[in-house]
């Protein structure tokens, strides 16, 4: 009885400290978080007046932005740019980690994720704008076609379309993709490999049915945590994409800060990320059996 | 053997094309030439001396140390709470709460940039650095609980238990036992969310009103074919300044694991 209680004081003080001691960063983001969130989804709701916001409640910004074909066009493009971008980059990345994981020696792995991270946090806008100075119309790609004599006109469907938006968000979240993968392939005991082969399997069933199974939770954290901020992104369509580029994210924009509309950009954004999370839930759903794994 | 092999000549060349972009900085940046385009015209220094001689860039140089530096201090000490609350203490709501602080990570910017120019706006706050330091601050945090998780988690509590035991309090046994041993993770969180903070652009873009930071000028720049050169000069800087601060940031990290005796898990997430 006495020695319960003082258990029970000893849990309640640690729950306590540690609620004390979070405190400040979770306060921090309800605050400039959550509310702000919350927030977005009432202006969702009401009615733009001209240079104010009315509170009256309508679901009117809702039925616009999914009536208007212009919306609709620009939301699906960029699901469909997202989601080549994700295939694109996970696939490039997987073979990376693999020789990162089991082809490099202990000591030399950090070094090769290090270098692999750089270009990741250096300057995003001006990679971006590199890419356009590489694909542009005398750029890097064509002028050195020309030179070699490859072709005679410069190349333009690589310029200002969504071709040019994948390459670059493609190589922009490449390193994102990298590391989730890298830490699951790092967690598979390596003894589960030598069991596959000295039971007679092949090297390429063993990868099948051993390496893969395992690495599935590493590949679907990257593929959300490049498909989910790439469907946002405002810089490469807005310097890339030229008109039959635009994405969510320019509209949104457009909504905020040129037509000054903030209800109808927020049911723009909140549906954005309504459609994202749905997404979301449904990959996690078609893969749970490789997230059940034991513990 | 040659599939080892194999896989390591795609992994160079993977690291070719992660490097391309970044290798045509300085070419650019020292071509004599306004157009950004292939024959090359000449060696000049003329772009790097157009460079400081800019008053616009200088203040949003200013600008951004000043907001890079406030960030990263909020945003590390947000992390120190939130790692070793993590790690050290269960409590309620746990998933719930680290979850929310974690969130930024994986929501696309432009939305954090919207939902806190909504919030502002409709509060009346004026947009200055400040609101932007508000809204770096929470997209460092994530970065910053995940590199400082790694150096609390290898933290051994026996230590902690002994200084209890000869006499420490809770809070000088924080001073004297703990913060000397995550110190090196610190250093690195510092770093990482100084240069997120310095790159980023979208919520720059959206709360800083008419106070440009770095970003936020360089794209403006972009719209004048003749101001771009001076962009490249200004790139190369930059990304040399990254690769310092990122290759100091890793440096500490590692010696932060190394003394907490920690075994090295890789890159910074």
């Amino acid at each position: 009885m006495n020695s319960e209680g003082v258990l029970h004081r000893i849990r309640r003080s640690e729950a306590a400290n540690g609620l004390a001691l979070i405190s400040p960063p979770a306060i921090y983001a309800v605050l400039l978080l959550a509310a702000p969130l919350g927030l977005l989804f009432v202006y969702s709701f009401l009615t733009d007046g001209y240079l104010t916001i009315l509170w009256e409640f309508t679901p009117q910004n809702y039925i616009d932005a999914w009536t208007d074909p212009l919306v609709r066009t620009v939301m699906l493009r960029s699901l469909w740019v997202a989601m080549l971008v994700t295939m694109v980059t996970v696939a490039l990345a997987f073979p990376v980690a693999y020789f990162v994981s089991f082809h490099v020696k202990p000591s030399r792995k950090s070094m090769w994720l290090f270098l692999i991270t750089i270009p990741f946090w250096t300057s995003y806008l001006i990679r971006v704008f590199l890419w356009k100075v590489i694909l542009g119309f005398n750029g890097v790609v064509n002028s050195g076609l020309i030179g070699l004599g490859i072709i005679d006109e410069p190349l333009t469907f690589i310029l200002y379309n969504v071709n040019s938006v994948v390459i670059t968000l493609a190589h922009a979240y490449a390193p994102f993709a990298i590391l989730p993968i890298f830490v699951a392939l790092e967690k598979i005991d390596r003894s589960l490999l030598e069991a596959g082969q000295d039971l007679g399997e092949s090297r390429m069933m063993t990868f099948w049915r051993v390496t893969l199974p395992l690495a599935m939770p590493g590949v679907i954290a990257s593929v959300l945590i490049v498909f989910i901020p790439t469907i946002g992104d405002y810089v490469t369509p807005q310097l890339l994409g030229g008109p039959e580029g635009r994405m969510v994210a320019n509209l949104i924009q457009l909504q905020y800060l040129r037509l000054d509309n903030y209800p109808a950009g927020s049911a723009i954004a909140i549906s954005a990320m309504l459609m994202v999370t749905a997404i979301s839930l449904v990959f996690l759903f078609l893969n749970r059996r490789f997230l059940r794994g034991p513990k | 053997m040659t599939g080892g092999r194999l896989f390591k000549i795609y992994a160079i060349a993977y690291l070719v094309f992660l490097y391309a972009p970044i290798m045509l900085l300085p070419i650019f940046a020292f071509n004599d030439g306004t157009i950004i385009s292939f024959p090359l015209q000449g060696f000049t220094t003329k772009w790097f001396e157009a460079m400081f001689g800019n008053a616009t860039l200088h203040k949003a140089v200013k600008n951004s140390l000043i907001i890079a530096s406030s960030s990263a201090v909020l945003a590390t000490c947000l992390g120190i709470f939130t790692a070793r609350a993590v790690t050290r203490y269960n409590f309620p709501a746990k998933g719930g709460i680290v979850g929310l602080v974690m969130l930024p990570l994986v929501l696309p910017e432009i939305i954090v940039a919207v939902s806190l120019f909504g919030v502002l706006l409709g509060l009346g706050i004026p947009l200055s650095i400040w609101t932007v330091i508000l809204g770096h601050v929470l997209i460092c945090t994530p970065y910053t609980v995940a590199i400082l998780n790694s150096a609390f988690q290898s933290l051994d509590r026996s230590l902690e238990e002994a200084a209890y035991d000869l006499g420490e309090s809770r809070w000088s046994t924080f001073r004297l036992i703990i913060l000397p041993l995550v110190a090196p993770g610190i250093v690195s969180s510092l770093l990482i969310s100084f240069t997120i903070s310095l790159d980023e652009f979208i919520i720059a873009f959206f709360l800083a009103g008419t106070e440009p930071t770095l970003p936020v000028y360089i794209f403006s720049q972009f719209r004048f074919p003749q101001a771009v050169p001076v962009i490249m000069a200004l790139g190369t800087l930059l990304v040399l300044l990254s690769i310092v601060l990122l290759a100091v940031a890793e440096y500490f990290r590692r010696r932060g694991i190394a003394k907490s005796g920690g075994k090295d898990t890789g890159g910074f997430l």
